[in-house]
């Protein structure tokens, strides 16, 4: 087994006396894997990638690429490449000596230079504009011209700041899609900054959740989604329902209203007070005379707001907990439509439910 | 039918027709001309009218006592441009412009790049810093540098003092070159200055990214998109150094006539007004292809 890609020990980046802005962070990124930082601006997910890449040197602690120390080493004595949020691409030079750049560095064989741009220029569709300079490609095209500047380098590690953050949404799809698929072809590790949740779950073999400079949680798009450990993960990603609870015994608890319900098991001890966490597309709007599925949670609701997405629903529902509930549900034939003032029950499967800490 | 006048009904507008969107138009760029209308003729009465003054009295004669008399329009004063004295003069003046460019520039680059790369507020003070010899008057600060370059002077004092022979700069042309750099280092920090602020400096990054050294990554990325700062700057300086006449007249010596100094002595001492009006034509041109080839040179590099 290969060594992993980017190995982060105890890294902790203070600027000045008291800004903090990465804490003791641990972080396993394994070879071949395209692993994104995820969080809020000001999170400390550039100030990790520029340690990666060694634009910043961390205050303590160790950087290790595939298992050697990068300690002080500066950004050009790294195997690693950077695709810049805006591209940073040379504005004095064309598309062709921009791709070069790295490789004339690295004192390659002009022939052999030669031969790589025009093959990465290729895989980015990009061969006709090879003489062009940055400011006459559109967005899309220079995000395509950094990447294939970075990727021409065949770096050890490849790491995407925002890449696609100056695009438009249409076109941002695409790239996501087209980054993806880069990524499995070439094989090399992608690390990869953004802020958006959905870029990350599409894209992400695995994500790591950061806030306020520590790493909150660490695991496949699927388990971030699905199982957040914390508030704060759960928040974050998606559209979510809290629902403070006090733990009646190990499968139910009690609302504030009095209600109880069924919940998962979480290793509370019964008369804690936790939180529940509910994504709005696994709850369902029923009607009154509905039979309701066994063993699901069922609460009288009514229907406070009903917003038109297209392809689905939002409606805000009030259960008498102080608080309303979003759900979510589909916009397609069987499934029932309620107007503001209606009366439902709000069912989910106890199993759906999250407890989180609070 | 005739559209009503534009300006009768202020409160309910008319729909806009082409012929309105045109006078609009034109209204606009007749208040730019209006606003720019001090400076134009400004520069008419005191720029363009006295350069006309000079070239026709570059084609003018003299009479028998030596004044210029405007007849007998001929080229006389311009084949004299083509003397060994006055190659001689211009090529002294071109040499010391160059050379005190090129010092300006080792001097102002990093110290702009420095000041460029500072925080806000210290970038403010270093400014202010290169501003302040501005706050006195020119001739003053000159005649001040004749105190320090002359054989009392502390160059002077610490040379002896170390026991050394006695210096003496005053009226060399070493002495006019340190003035000159003196007198036009702001002119040049501030254009580099300008150029390297608004750098990006993630351009810089990206280059140490792609396995550039920090030399290297200056040499293909910083400098080049610095040079129109340079251009700037250069031809700010180069241009009042080669026709200077201040600094040469008050810290350089009788020996070393430089065209500033040549052309004011055509005019008052020679009592030649046609040749200084020719050579100071002829400076002029000198200095437009100058500027042009720079400027030209500057340009391919972006």
């Amino acid at each position: 087994m290969s060594k992993p890609a980017v190995e982060l020990t105890g890294v902790t980046k203070r600027f000045g006396d008291d800004v903090v802005a990465v804490s003791e962070l641990d972080l396993t990124i394994n070879d071949g894997e395209f692993f994104s930082l995820l969080g809020p601006s000001g999170c400390g997910k550039t100030t990790t990638l520029r340690m990666i890449a060694g634009f910043e040197f961390p205050t303590e602690g160790s950087v290790r690429v595939h298992g050697s120390e990068m300690g002080l080493k500066p950004p050009n004595q790294r195997p690693i490449n950077t695709v810049f949020q805006s591209y940073a691409l040379f504005p004095h030079m064309t598309v062709t000596e921009n791709v070069a750049f790295g490789l004339n560095m690295k004192k390659v064989e002009k022939s052999e230079v030669q031969k790589r741009v025009g093959r990465v220029l290729d895989q980015v569709q990009l061969s006709k504009r090879a003489d062009a300079r940055p400011s006459q490609l559109s967005g899309g095209m220079q995000q395509r011209v950094a990447l294939a500047r970075a990727l021409v380098n065949e770096p050890e590690v490849l790491l995407l700041d925002e890449p696609l953050g100056a695009l438009d949404l249409k076109l941002r799809q695409a790239m996501q899609v087209e980054l993806k698929d880069l990524q499995g072809r070439v094989g090399i590790t992608f690390i990869y900054v953004t802020h958006d949740q959905q870029e990350a779950l599409t894209m992400s073999d695995r994500i790591g959740v950061m806030s306020d400079g520590r790493l909150l949680q660490v695991g496949r798009s699927e388990e971030i989604y699905e199982r957040p450990t914390s508030r704060f993960v759960a928040d974050f990603i998606g559209d979510i329902n809290f629902i403070d609870v006090t733990m009646n015994g190990s499968y139910s608890a009690r609302l504030g209203s009095g209600v109880e319900i069924g919940v998962p098991e979480g290793g509370a001890q019964p008369g804690n007070d936790v939180t529940l966490a509910l994504r709005p597309e696994r709850l369902a709007l029923y009607d009154l005379d509905e039979e309701i599925p066994a063993g699901h949670n069922r609460l009288k609701a009514r229907v406070t707001r009903r917003l038109y997405y297209g392809d689905v629903y939002f409606y805000d529902v009030d259960v008498g907990i102080g608080t309303e509930i979003e759900v979510k549900e589909e916009n397609r034939p069987g499934v029932g439509l309620y107007d503001v003032g209606d009366e439902a029950y709000l069912v989910w499967s106890p199993e759906a439910a999250n407890v989180v800490l609070s | 039918m005739t559209a009503p006048p534009v300006a009768a009904e202020p409160e309910t507008p008319a729909p806009v027709t082409p012929e309105l969107e045109h006078a609009a138009i034109k209204a606009e760029s007749r208040r730019g001309l209006l606003i720019s209308l001090p400076a134009y003729i400004y520069l008419v009465l005191l720029f363009v009218v006295p350069l006309v003054l000079v070239f026709v009295y570059s084609f003018a004669t003299r009479d028998s006592t030596g004044l210029t008399v405007l007849e007998d329009w001929n080229l006389e004063s311009y084949k004299r441009l083509f003397t060994e004295i006055v190659f001689e003069i211009f090529a002294r003046s071109l040499v010391l412009a160059v050379v005190t460019t090129v010092i300006c520039l080792l001097f102002s680059y990093p110290f702009a790049y420095y000041i460029a790369t500072r925080s806000p507020r210290v970038r403010n003070l270093l400014l202010i810093f290169v501003m302040i010899p501005f706050w006195s008057n020119f001739l003053v600060r000159t005649y001040a540098w004749r105190v320090i370059l002359g054989s009392e002077g502390p160059i002077s004092q610490i040379s002896l003092a170390l026991g050394g022979e006695p210096i003496r700069l005053l009226f060399t042309t070493t002495a006019v070159l340190i003035g000159l750099v003196y007198g036009f280092l702001p002119f040049m920090v501030l254009p580099l200055y300008a150029a390297l602020e608004r750098m990006d400096w993630r351009l810089v990054e990206a280059a140490r990214d792609l396995y550039a050294d920090g030399w290297t990554s200056f040499r293909k990325v910083t400098l080049p998109l610095s040079m129109p700062g340079v251009v700037a700057g250069s031809i700010l300086v180069f241009i009042p150094s080669l026709g200077a006449y201040v600094t040469p007249a008050i810290l350089g010596g009788a020996k070393t006539t430089l065209l500033g100094d040549y052309i004011v002595s055509q005019f008052l001492a020679a009592r030649n007004w046609p040749f200084g009006s020719a050579l100071s034509f002829a400076v002029m041109f000198v200095m437009l292809l100058a500027t042009i080839f720079y400027f030209r040179a500057g340009a391919k590099t972006l």
